[in-house]
């Protein structure tokens, strides 16, 4: 049983380091600043040995600028979601909602991608009358939708468990429900929320396919969010087959799947500092 | 006249009102969803895209299943025992800590990176080419996070009472792990790998680099070291879910749109099939294991 733990623990120790391996090259091999990496909106990777440019500037903003719409368009669907499962009707919640949010968590990545392409791209395309409907609005709704569970459970969890004084209070005092849910109820569930938000956060930044199907793939910071443009799992995905493994261009992606792990293990931090904050507060 | 008390009864109205929407639209929007796909992928259907041929996704499905049921080969054996070890022997040092958030950073991990590393790993350190169990293998890297946590949880859900009773019986603590607390866990943990076999179903970034878009294979081969064989794990191997994304980008078949279309169909019909199954068969175990109805 100590076996399959320590295996584990060298299982994401080697992830990381293989990762940080290959991922360094770009800085130790092909002697590029981590600046210009992060900062620069440059790219043009040399496809054999070195001497381009590898600013991926574009790709990390494509990725910030996508999840985080996602996540404004899922969060208060979400929360209203949880709430209605804890608060409203805990038996229809149950009988319904909660199977039909297990199902939503099943549906496979390219599936969700394959009906944005299919339907969403044509009907942004459309309604807005633009000549192709790849946008972040597109990518962002796809990662909406595939975000809400979690957001969800994690959200009805952590109402689930605000003590049933805090309500009982709240009702002695007169209040109505809905005051007692948004005055009350979703302030001390607050940190669980925020963790679900994060959680959605790190699903939607890492996602691959679904988003890679829908966002157009063009090199330029989007305009609007009617604009396509890109970001890094999509350029990962598109690119990594065709590169030389040693080639500057080939380095720069593996730096950007090494940003993907440093940044997953952020999300895990932020969530383990709420949850302190959360543990403080009471 | 609108008194503060009559305006915080109608805003808890309406905002009854809209809570009730905003959950029938969900319920809406997956039925829609799951409807609009079945309903295009079957209109789509031709009998023989379902053979086993190159025009057909039979190959794909094989694929698919094989692939999910080797990953779960390795993965549930060790994601259990880092669950066991989790709920009943880590105490609660640096080592348990340390790996907890390991267990949580594999959690997290986007499935593409886990898909790279597969194919540093498997394929370019082992210097072979795209294959079925480099596939699985990484797959079985996505699920362990899970399957430890679902273990540990039904491990620690159980009552103090049950080891209690069993150490008191004179059992040594192998003895309670094995002959109580798994029994008792067993529903709970059953239920999480089959949901974890429905989420492997639909997997496809981690699948792109390591077991490769193409299939090559003869179904009258059956000898399991030839590499046209369909038992075989070293040839390259597509999934449903590595064909959607295949035909999507390089869909120069004239079929494309209808074969993602059917496989999306059939993706969705395993994930309802394996989540409502799941639920079935875990209340039923329970119901055989502890005696109880739900």
């Amino acid at each position: 049983m100590t076996l399959a733990g320590v295996f584990i623990i060298l299982l994401t120790l080697s992830i990381g380091a293989f990762l940080f391996y290959r991922g360094s090259a770009t800085f130790f091999t092909d002697k590029h600043s981590v600046a210009e990496f992060l900062f620069s909106a440059v790219w043009r990777p040399a496809e054999q040995g070195s001497g381009g440019m590898v600013g991926a500037a574009i790709f990390i903003i494509g990725s910030i600028v996508i999840s985080g719409l996602a996540l404004l368009i899922a969060l208060p669907f979400s929360v209203a979601a949880a709430v209605f499962m804890t608060e409203i009707s805990p038996s229809l919640g149950k009988r319904f909602l909660q199977p039909a949010i297990e199902i939503f968590v099943g549906i496979p990545s390219v599936v969700y991608g394959w009906v944005g392409l299919t339907v969403l791209v044509p009907w942004i395309a459309r309604t807005f009358s633009r000549p192709y409907g790849y946008s972040v609005l597109a990518g962002a709704i796809v990662l909406a939708v595939m975000i809400f569970p979690t957001i969800t459970s994690v959200a009805a969890d952590a109402l689930g468990s605000v003590p049933c004084e805090y309500r009982e209070a709240s009702y002695g005092l007169g209040s109505t429900r809905w005051q007692c849910i948004c005055r009350v109820e979703i302030r001390a569930a607050a940190p669980g929320i925020l963790t679900g938000v994060v959680l959605g956060l790190a699903r939607a930044f890492g996602e691959a396919l679904a988003v890679a199907m829908v966002i157009g793939k063009m090199q330029a910071f989007p305009k609007s969010v009617l604009s396509p443009t890109t970001n890094l799992t999509a350029e990962i995905t598109a690119d990594m087959g065709n590169t030389t493994s040693g080639s500057e261009w080939n380095n720069a992606l593996w730096t950007m799947a090494l940003f993907l792990l440093i940044m997953s293990f952020l999300f895990i931090l932020l969530i383990r500092a709420i949850g302190k904050m959360g543990a403080e507060k009471e | 006249m609108i008194t503060p008390e009559k305006k915080a009864r109608a805003a808890d109205r309406a905002a009854t009102i809209i809570l009730y929407i905003t959950a029938g639209f969900f319920l809406l929007l997956l039925a829609a969803f799951t409807f609009y796909i079945l309903f295009k992928g079957f209109r789509a259907c031709k009998p023989e895209f379902l053979s086993f041929s190159g025009i057909g996704i039979g190959v794909q499905f094989f694929n698919t299943v094989y692939l999910v049921l080797l990953s779960l080969l390795i993965a549930v054996p060790i994601g259990t025992a880092a669950g066991i070890y989790m709920a009943e022997y880590a105490g609660s040092g640096r080592f348990t800590r340390f790996l907890r958030t390991c267990v949580e950073t594999l959690a997290s991990l986007p499935s593409i990176v886990v898909g790279l590393f597969g194919y540093l790993v498997f394929l370019v350190m082992t210097g072979s080419h795209w294959n079925l169990l480099a596939g699985a293998l990484s797959v079985s890297i996505l699920n362990l996070p899970a399957l430890t946590a679902v273990t540990e949880d039904a491990l620690s859900a159980i009552p103090e009472q049950y080891p209690a009773g069993s150490f008191a019986l004179g059992a040594t603590r192998w003895q309670t792990i094995t002959g109580v607390l798994i029994p008792a866990a067993l529903p709970r943990i059953v239920t999480g790998v089959v949901m974890a076999a429905g989420r492997s179903f639909g997997e496809a970034a981690a699948l792109l680099f390591t077991s490769g878009m193409s299939s090559d294979i003869n179904f009258l081969n059956w000898n399991p070291l030839s590499l046209t064989s369909p038992l075989c794990v070293m040839r390259p191997a597509d999934t449903l879910a590595v064909r959607i994304w295949a035909l999507r980008t390089e869909g120069t078949q004239a079929n494309a749109a209808a074969l993602s279309d059917l496989s999306s169909a059939v993706l969705i019909l395993m994930v309802l099939a394996f989540s409502l199954g799941a639920r079935r068969l875990g209340a039923h175990l329970k119901r055989k294991m502890t005696g109880e109805g739900e």
